[in-house]
């Protein structure tokens, strides 16, 4: 077969990627999201020392301070880029931690099945019901210097069994698919079923529960901070929403100084949803955009049902 | 039945696994508390030796025993239903702090839960049912609040109704100078008057949630088979809805809010601390900033218990509420 010269000039087909289609959505998201990662990135290195205090204390937003400044003169533009790029860090550390506990206790597990299966999901359901903040709340007031890695560690052990089981599930169902067991009767070796046949099925559910996970864990770790039990080695937007709300920029009216680190939360956690958004309609092809105004389009115009009606006389 | 069992034995273990993360988690970490505690107790008064004992039987760290029976003790104490003294507020027992603070969260977060799942799946069901219409373009609306964080709306609210247009308090859960607590006019009042604002920051950042899970339940409900008979016999649209799609729909959310109903212990320490809501969150947050183990180790108890009984209350009811799953068994 292989010698025969005709098989080689048939072009062999090439996998199909199953990309989302650009909607406008995950245009959007897409962009902002890669705007704040940019400036996450970049940000730091074009700014001044964002811990450097100068006279001129909470002065609102102006040509030398863009953002204006804090109680103690630090400029908020310079903390907004060191905290973007603290927040994206947890956000990243998280999202790995996640996608590796999750995909292990229950991808692996659910395939593995027997006393394994078992074993992963009891320990992922007491993991589930276990309350993450309050645990997160704990541990940090039990530990005094507390750095962006260690924060993040304990969000990601605290999060990761919802994604755990709802892969769990899919896995299940695809390994009693009929090409799973037609693979299985051919003689696949067992990681390669889960590696090759299995895995790329899920690429969209895990695609969607680590962009979750990166949301939660932003969102959580804000709130950690906000609380005064966030990273003590680094920005993040949380910590500045802290020191903003320890300096009394409330009740002072410094708008400049609490609103930019909520509105970045609050971009970048939209920018996710909307990709999220984009990649669910893959997993869950009746959500795709049949809206009203997709179906008025099917109607058939007065012109042409009076055409229609024509023909048919 | 022996589904019922295998249920009870999941959550006793899971009770179990709670309680040993609750008894770990002091040992695990840096410092002693009890030596914390004693510092703490100094500055209020000399302490005997007694007091030390006592602290360290309450925590079960008594350095002279091992830890398999400091872990016997403990287990024992909380059987007895023994939590302690708390540190932050003493001499008042860690059940008294409890019982006060409990009520203030579970009226404020469970009612605004309630308001907010409502108005979720009720919406949801309208955007589901008529796509593209009013209710369907309010979910991306929806969904940016829900991905703004609930407690930097809850500043902005505060900034904006508290501050610039001063319509609500700024914090507390009642009028502390002029009315009484009890059950009069006034106070509950006064209750409702300031627990406004923390309520609507969690409907507007949690009903995003409801109505997109609804509303996308509706849409699958809506393309199964007995839709199409439904329609085939002539029902009342309203009928439909309400009856074959709406119902079926609901279910998850059922689940998922009996879920949250379980985190409403646990889930609005945040907004608790930007209101300074006398709640169980603003305790948990005044025990972690005093080094309060014994009130941290008690309300972490109630927390892990109350989503430990919500998950048993789902699984239990759910078979009620879908037959089929009864079918199953």
């Amino acid at each position: 077969m292989a010698a025969n010269p005709i098989a080689l000039d048939v072009p062999i087909p090439r996998r199909r990627v199953t990309l989302p289609p650009l909607t406008a959505k995950l245009a959007t998201g897409l962009i902002i999201g890669a705007a704040i990662v940019l400036f996450g990135l970049i940000g730091p290195l074009l700014v001044q020392d964002p811990s450097r205090v100068s006279d001129v204390g909470l002065a609102g937003p102006s040509a030398e301070h863009l953002l204006g400044t804090t109680q103690t003169g630090q400029d908020v533009l310079a903390q907004l880029a060191y905290a973007t790029r603290g927040s994206l860090i947890v956000g990243a550390i998280v999202g790995v931690l996640t996608l590796a506990l999750s995909a292990f206790f229950g991808i692996v597990g659910a395939y593995a099945g027997g006393w394994v299966d078992e074993a992963f999901s009891l320990f992922t359901n007491i993991m589930l019901v276990i309350p993450g903040l309050p645990v997160v709340i704990v541990i940090s007031a039990y530990v005094a210097d507390r750095s962006l890695l260690l924060v993040s560690v304990v969000l990601a052990i605290t999060s990761w069994a919802g994604s755990a089981r709802v892969l769990r599930g899919s896995t299940l169902s695809l390994r009693s698919r009929d090409y799973v067991l037609a693979s299985r009767v051919a003689g696949e070796k067992r990681w390669r079923i889960l590696a090759v046949e299995i895995l790329p099925n899920l690429i969209p559910l895990l695609a969607s529960q680590v962009v979750f996970a990166v949301i939660f864990a932003i969102l959580g770790e804000a709130g950690l901070s906000y609380l005064g039990l966030g990273a003590s080695d680094s920005f993040t937007w949380g910590t500045m929403l802290y020191y903003a709300q320890n300096g009394l920029a409330l009740r002072l009216g410094a708008w400049w100084w609490f609103v930019p680190p909520g509105l970045m939360l609050a971009l970048f956690g939209a920018a996710l949803s909307l990709i999220n958004f984009s990649i669910d309609e893959i997993i869950n092809p009746k959500l795709r955009s049949q809206t009203r105004a997709a179906r008025r389009g099917w109607r058939m115009s007065r012109e042409q049902l009076r055409k229609a009606k024509e023909s048919t006389l | 039945m022996r589904h019922l069992f295998r249920k009870l034995g999941f959550y006793l273990v899971a009770l179990w696994a709670a309680l040993t993360v609750n008894f770990v988690i002091p040992r695990m970490m840096p410092g002693d508390p009890v030596d914390i505690m004693l510092a703490k107790l100094g500055q209020k008064g000399p302490v005997s030796p007694e007091a030390k004992q006592a602290i360290e039987a309450m925590l079960g760290t008594d350095s002279s025993q091992s830890l398999l029976s400091q872990y016997g003790d403990y287990l024992g104490g909380l059987a007895s239903g023994e939590l302690g003294v708390s540190l932050v507020f003493f001499p008042a027992s860690v059940s008294s702090i409890i019982g006060q603070t409990l009520p203030w969260t579970i009226g404020l977060i469970g009612l605004a839960t309630i308001i907010s799942f409502l108005t979720g799946v009720g919406l949801g069901t309208l955007a589901g049912w008529k796509r593209g219409s009013w209710a369907d373009n309010l979910i991306p609306v929806t969904t940016m609040f829900q991905s703004v964080p609930y407690f930097w709306l809850a500043l902005i609210l505060l900034f904006a109704f508290g501050s610039i247009w001063p319509l609500f308090p700024l914090n507390g859960g009642y009028d502390v100078y002029n009315v009484t607590p009890g059950w009069n006019a006034p106070f509950l009042g006064s209750v409702l008057y300031y627990g406004t604002l923390p309520a609507l920051t969690i409907i507007i950042s949690s009903v995003g949630g409801w109505m997109l899970g609804m509303r996308n339940m509706m849409v699958s409900t809506l393309s199964e088979d007995y839709m199409v008979t439904a329609e085939a016999k002539g029902l009342r649209s309203g009928r439909i809805m309400r009856r074959y799609a709406a119902r079926n729909a609901v279910l998850p959310s059922i689940s998922g809010f009996a879920i949250s109903l379980g985190f409403v212990v646990a889930g609005s320490i945040v907004t608790e601390a930007v209101f300074s809501y006398p709640g169980i969150g603003s305790a948990l947050l005044q025990a972690v900033g005093g080094n309060d183990y014994a009130l941290i180790q008690g309300i972490l108890l109630i927390i892990t218990l109350s989503v430990l009984g919500a998950n048993l209350l789902v699984d239990l009811l759910y078979s009620v509420i879908d037959p089929r799953i009864r079918a199953r068994n």
